[in-house]
């Protein structure tokens, strides 16, 4: 199978005070369409800044990020805002829905983005609400949801546009253990179902459990790349 | 995109109310302020046009340069042939003579001794004469406290403060004591037919009105008059053509010496009023512009605070994808969404006031008490069609200015930091 991901001795430098910060040391990773993997290890460990390179909301100091085929150091910022709306999803620590819109509206702005008619908009916004069992909630605002249902709905903003790639930054950080299995099986349902590569950061080993990979970050290298759910290598 | 934009006004308050409320204020201020000064400026202009100057007014040079002092030994002669050649040369106007004096006024007691007397600024006009539309283009019949227009020409109209001063009551004699126009003594008793207020305080304190025909007999003007108006039909002042008739009547006696040859001025070119006519529509303009600068300040900063409390929502749409550039289009097109709603209450309300103002005006009179120009002492707005739109453009302007200021901070927006800032 093709490389959706490709990273080949990416470094990422912040300058603090007079000198740097290096957030990420020499990485090459690859990851292939329909991976289920997640980087883990502790604080300022790099995680982040890995999911901001591949998301195209940053760009490494050296080496090459190849995200989709494009280089993610050459892109503009209305390509990288392109890339984004197109063929990456995101999902976050805390929700983010936008407050004033029911639910049916916060999943369907990630279409509204990309010009969808509206007819196909509503039955493409129904399907991704279905995926997470949320389908009557429709209506509701976001204070009206749980916690649960607030992630729940997140995923299907993420979804709605059957992105290539999906960066999900502790996903089940605000959640029950209840309410983060239940998120995780969708997304592991919705990654066989649709064939999008699922990339995490997590310190949860609830979510651990249920990663096909586990890249292990530390001082910004990577320490380990194990499969099939295999205990983690230091 | 639009309907979405909209949607999320209409629900969040604290986006919209804020702004609405600065905009229609500002709109509903601009368009009172521009009807009530058009409509003090235009009342005084008219009124100046009606009582004195005319839209054009024709003078002899002499008397023209002396006018301040009514110098009626300096007025036109042979007025019959003049004006036929005004009308049949400029029939567009309506032309019509006119004849102000000075005086004093002496109000007999029952055995003829004087209980009272004043000084008095006399105007003489075709009061008997009603194809002249002195009276209706004075608007006398509304003016009459009491009593009535006259009948015969030894009847005069009197001010009403005139006549409470002189104790004077309809149907009194009252005996005038002046100088004719060759400078000897004239004497004259008129029966007071009625008393007015014009609202004009110079003229309230101390006019009396005649029949033109009675002051050139009492002053010896026969076929005279000091003064010719002009006045175009509709009523209204066309500066434009007012100043070619000036030019091409002035023209052909230019080569003409005579002192005593007649002359045309404009309203325009008489007692300030061209300057007032400027000052008028800058006035509007200055307010104009004070209104959007001051709004596009608050606006501004109002789009700053907005755009704050909406810093989170701005970073997940750069983060589903959004550019920088179709955000800050979005926010000005909210902008012009909001700017138009507050637009348009802020017009409805402006011009209920601008109407409430031209109905009732405000009453100045004891402001101008001592005033002796010539001026309403009801300052009345005036509803003219540029009310309709001189608050609104400059509301939408200044909320889409003020936005597009404050919406500049989303260009500074590091993505790079997008999930920090969103997992707070």
């Amino acid at each position: 199978m093709e490389n959706i991901i490709s990273l080949s001795h990416v470094t990422k430098k912040f300058e603090v005070g007079d000198g740097y910060f290096t957030a990420l040391n020499d990485v090459s990773l690859t990851f292939k369409s329909g991976e289920f993997a997640g980087f883990v290890g502790p604080s300022g460990s790099g995680k982040t800044t890995l999911l901001n390179i591949i998301g195209s909301l940053d760009s490494p100091t050296d080496g090459k990020a190849i995200v989709m085929g494009k280089d993610i150091a050459k892109l503009s910022h209305k390509a990288s805002a392109n890339l984004r709306n197109l063929h990456i999803g995101f999902i976050f620590q805390v929700f983010n829905l936008l407050p004033v819109y029911t639910v049916f509206e916060n999943v369907e702005f990630a279409l509204l983005l990309q010009d969808v008619p509206k007819e196909t908009r509503k039955k493409e916004v129904m399907e991704a609400l279905e995926w997470v069992g949320l389908e009557k909630m429709a209506h509701k605002r976001p204070d009206k949801l749980s916690g649960g249902e607030g992630q729940r709905v997140a995923i299907a903003r993420a979804m709605v546009k059957k992105p290539k790639i999906l960066l999900a930054d502790e996903p089940t950080a605000n959640l029950d253990s209840a309410n983060a299995h239940a998120i995780l099986k969708t997304m592991k349902n919705l990654n066989k179902e649709l064939g999008t590569t699922f990339l995490f950061s997590t310190h949860d080993e609830k979510v651990m459990t249920y990663l096909d990979r586990t890249v292990s970050l530390k001082d910004g290298k990577v320490v380990s790349d194990v499969w099939d759910n295999q205990s983690i290598q230091s | 995109m639009i309907k979405f934009l909209f949607k999320g006004i209409i629900r969040d308050k604290s986006r919209s109310i804020l702004p609405i409320v600065v905009i229609s204020l500002g709109v509903s201020l601009t368009i009172v302020l521009s009807g009530f000064l058009s409509g003090a400026m235009t009342d005084m202009v008219d009124q100046n046009a009606r009582f004195e100057t005319g839209h054009v007014k024709v003078m002899s040079r002499a008397y023209a340069e002396n006018k301040e002092q009514l110098p009626n030994d300096l007025a036109l002669l042979g007025v019959d042939s003049l004006i036929s050649y005004l009308r049949s040369n400029y029939p567009d106007l309506q032309w019509v003579e006119r004849i102000r004096f000075g005086g004093l006024l002496d109000a007999p007691d029952a055995d003829g001794e004087s209980k009272g007397q004043g000084p008095a600024a006399g105007i003489a006009i075709n009061l008997l004469d009603a194809s002249s539309g002195e009276v209706e283009r004075m608007n006398i019949e509304r003016a009459i406290v009491s009593g009535a227009l006259p009948d015969y020409a030894n009847e005069a109209l009197i001010g009403d403060e005139f006549a409470k001063k002189l104790k004077l009551n309809i149907g009194d004699e009252v005996t005038y004591f002046g100088t004719t126009m060759n400078g000897s003594m004239t004497f004259q008793n008129f029966t007071i037919s009625g008393t007015i207020r014009f609202g004009i305080a110079a003229m309230d304190k101390g006019a009396i009105l005649l029949d033109i025909s009675a002051a050139r007999q009492m002053l010896d003007m026969q076929n005279g008059a000091g003064e010719i108006l002009g006045f175009f039909h509709n009523g209204v002042y066309n500066d434009k053509a007012a100043l070619a008739m000036e030019n091409s009547f002035n023209n052909q006696l230019k080569s003409n010496p005579d002192e005593y040859a007649p002359q045309m001025f404009t309203l325009r070119s008489q007692n300030n009023l061209g300057d007032l006519l400027d000052y008028a529509n800058s006035m509007s303009a200055i307010f104009v512009l004070i209104f959007v600068g001051a709004m596009s300040v608050v606006l501004w900063n109002t789009g700053l605070i907005g755009g704050l409390r909406r810093y989170q929502e701005f970073g997940i749409r750069l983060a589903l994808g959004e550019s920088k550039g179709k955000i800050y289009r979005s926010l000005v097109m909210e902008a012009t969404l909001i700017g138009m709603i507050g637009s348009l209450i802020g017009t409805g309300i402006g011009l209920v006031g601008a109407f409430y103002l031209q109905n009732y005006g405000i009453n100045i009179a004891g402001m101008v008490d001592n005033s002796s120009m010539m001026m309403p002492t009801v300052m009345r707005a005036k509803v003219t069609p540029n009310l309709y739109y001189i608050g609104f453009i400059p509301g939408v302007f200044a909320m889409v200015f003020g936005n597009m200021l404050s919406g500049i901070g989303i260009y500074k927006r590091e993505t790079a930091s997008l999930f920090n800032e969103l997992e707070v």
